[in-house]
């Protein structure tokens, strides 16, 4: 199986998630922003980061970069395609995935371990997933999810809510909310599925000595649906 | 041509910068001040002398990425 990580100016947790990627089998490419060209891919991975220092807005910059149509394309053809942190918010700036990423409601920067809980299974993400409360890292100043009345209803109608902070039994309700998210969500999916943006970083979890084995959950059940 | 453009939040989008600065203004005795909104400043030199081409352009460059309209208004000054 083939993934492609982009890099952009400002890109930080790419090399992380190249070493996730390469641990759970799949064959990983690096692809710098100011290429046109993706080569041939299951999965491309918008890594998280501070791309372009998040100047203007974060994501905003990074998702009007010459890499982005082949991805775009990509996406619109029903290729996987995975933002992670700063990969979510290019997501969203580029239209691939509804509303926007805010600063934290409290203006704090977030760097700590949260609960999320599996909302919707019946994707290549959490297909095959048995626990429901999965255990990440967070590390964001601009997490809040926020998308209009409109937009969240069909979301919801839709199943587009893939994960929502909780606590480590999976109440999802505002005691566990980190950062102010609108219905606690800390990833989307497109209405087809194939796109994932989320918050929390999978790839920080890969490892019980240093972390926990939680992001590993994610990525070999990622490997086994490609 | 220069071209002034201001983004501001829109209308019940929550603006913690902007509460905070209220709150720091109410601190230093400005006791009078109910709500501060922070928005961006941009100004914009466009090779064009016709002044209702220069806005239309800036108007398109405001849609696809000075603002981003989930949660942002423009005004072309």
């Amino acid at each position: 199986m083939k993934s492609t990580v982009i890099i952009f100016p400002g890109s930080n947790c790419d090399r992380d998630m190249d070493v996730a990627l390469k641990k759970f089998g799949f064959e990983n490419q690096m692809v710098w922003h100011n290429d046109s060209d993706i080569p041939k891919s299951d999965l491309i991975v918008l890594p998280g980061g501070f791309s372009y220092g998040d100047y203007l807005r974060c994501g905003s910059i990074a998702g009007k970069s010459r890499i982005i149509k082949s991805v775009v394309n990509f996406a619109n053809s029903g290729g996987l395609v995975l933002g992670i942190c700063n990969g979510f918010q290019i997501l969203t700036e580029t239209g691939l995935l509804p509303g926007i990423l805010q600063q934290n409601k409290y203006l704090n920067f977030i760097c700590k371990n949260v609960f999320v809980k599996i909302k919707n299974k019946e994707n290549k993400y959490f297909k095959n997933i048995k626990k429901e409360v999965l255990e990440l890292h967070i590390a964001h100043n601009e997490g809040n999810y926020f998308c209009s009345n409109d937009e969240l209803k069909s979301i919801e109608d839709n199943g587009q809510i893939a994960v929502t902070y909780c606590d480590d039994k999976g109440n999802d309700n505002e005691h566990n909310n980190p950062n102010g998210a609108i219905k606690n969500i800390a990833g989307i999916f497109n209405k087809d599925k194939n796109i994932l943006g989320m918050m929390p970083h999978p790839e920080r979890m890969i490892d019980p000595f240093l972390s926990g084995e939680d992001g590993s959950l994610f990525f070999e059940n990622l490997i086994g649906n490609v | 041509m220069k071209v002034k453009v201001i983004v501001t939040l829109k209308k019940g989008v929550l603006d913690p910068q902007g509460k905070a600065i209220q709150q720091t203004l109410n601190g230093m005795t400005f006791d009078n001040v109910s709500e501060v909104r922070q928005g961006k400043y941009f100004d914009i030199e466009v090779n064009e002398n016709d002044e209702s081409k220069a806005k239309s352009q800036v108007e398109e460059m405001c849609k696809k990425l000075l603002a981003n309209l989930v949660i942002e208004d423009y005004k072309i000054l």
